[in-house]
């Protein structure tokens, strides 16, 4: 194991739950507003998974107020995470889901397992 | 105090820091150094430690530079340097060795190295010239422009900033900051970047 390898394991998470592009996912991020602390959720659907190691991310898409599709990316390893948790398991073919975008209402479903 | 220390630089990678921030950081491997000379001003004309560093093959290491080590009983090391001292450390004594504890998160440093070369550059990479313009029958693309005057002084002054071999020189930077100190991995994760290719000789001094 190469020497930045072995640093980077020293901040990496050893509980992430195993989920997918296709999963419905809660995340739970942690906001400090001046000094206090607050637990925001953000759930959604995970259209991708992308990097490696600690540099790993991955996007949640959700539709918001008036149709409006929102789209965040986290960081998987990021301490502003305090814990992601798969709602519902999908059945989808493709690893980046980017059609979603162009999909509205009943077509934007995905299939569950 | 002794406030310096050689490296070696490893990588870059990005860490957390306790607020949630990703910060882009620089690994430097900084094994302890053997302190094989302390000079001292009646003697030498300053105050420094020669030390030495890194690792090596013994059989390729040549008898002067075994003798060294011998002398003070220590094992052979690649690399030596000099750590200048702002003042005389009476307790230092040769076949001691420095480590990195002497840093901690958060300190200001400066680091230098010999940074990456960069072969014969032109004068818009080598000294931050603008460019002439690209088309409407401009041929003046990238070159320097005029560099001179007339027939007084008929020459060019010297120290002219021309094109020529840029890189692998000495370059210092100056503030940087210390994110994480790994003892047991003996890294030191420097923010930002830091001269010079993966597996360079870094030095690494507090600033204060």
């Amino acid at each position: 194991m190469n020497t930045l390898d072995k640093l980077e394991n020293k901040y990496m998470k050893t509980d992430l739950p195993d989920f997918k592009p296709g999963d419905k996912v809660s995340v739970s991020i942690r906001i400090s507003e001046e000094n206090k602390e607050r637990i925001q959720v953000y759930e959604g659907i995970v259209i991708k998974r992308q990097g490696s190691g600690l540099n790993e991310t991955f996007t949640v898409r959700k539709i918001s107020f008036n149709n409006v599709g929102v789209e965040r990316t986290f960081l998987l390893n990021s301490p502003i995470i305090q814990s992601i948790t798969r709602m519902q398991e999908g059945k989808v073919r493709r690893a980046k889901l980017y059609y979603l975008r162009d999909k509205i209402g009943k077509k934007s479903r995905i299939k569950t397992k | 105090m002794v406030e310096a220390i050689y490296g070696e630089k490893i990588g870059t990678t990005q860490v957390f820091k306790d607020d949630g921030n990703a910060v882009y950081v620089t690994a430097i491997k900084a094994e302890p150094c053997i302190v094989l000379q302390v000079k001292n001003s009646q003697q030498d004309g300053y105050d420094a430690l020669k030390v030495a560093f890194g690792d090596v093959d013994k059989k390729k290491v040549n008898k002067p530079k075994k003798g060294e080590f011998d002398k003070i009983k220590a094992e052979i090391k690649k690399n030596m340097g000099e750590i200048r001292l702002k003042e005389p450390q009476e307790e230092i004594k040769p076949g001691d060795s420095i480590e990195l504890k002497i840093f901690k998160a958060g300190d200001k440093i400066k680091v230098s190295g010999i940074s990456k070369g960069k072969g014969f550059a032109g004068v818009i990479k080598r000294h931050n010239f603008h460019r002439g313009r690209m088309s409407h029958g401009s041929h003046a693309h990238r070159i320097p422009g005029a560099v001179g005057m007339c027939a007084t002084p008929a020459r060019i002054l010297k120290g002219k900033k021309m094109p020529g071999r840029m890189g692998h020189e000495m370059v210092t930077i100056k503030g940087s900051e210390i994110v994480d100190v790994i003892e047991d991995q003996n890294l030191i994760l420097v923010k930002g970047s830091v001269p010079g290719n993966k597996g360079n000789i870094v030095y690494l001094e507090k600033l204060n």
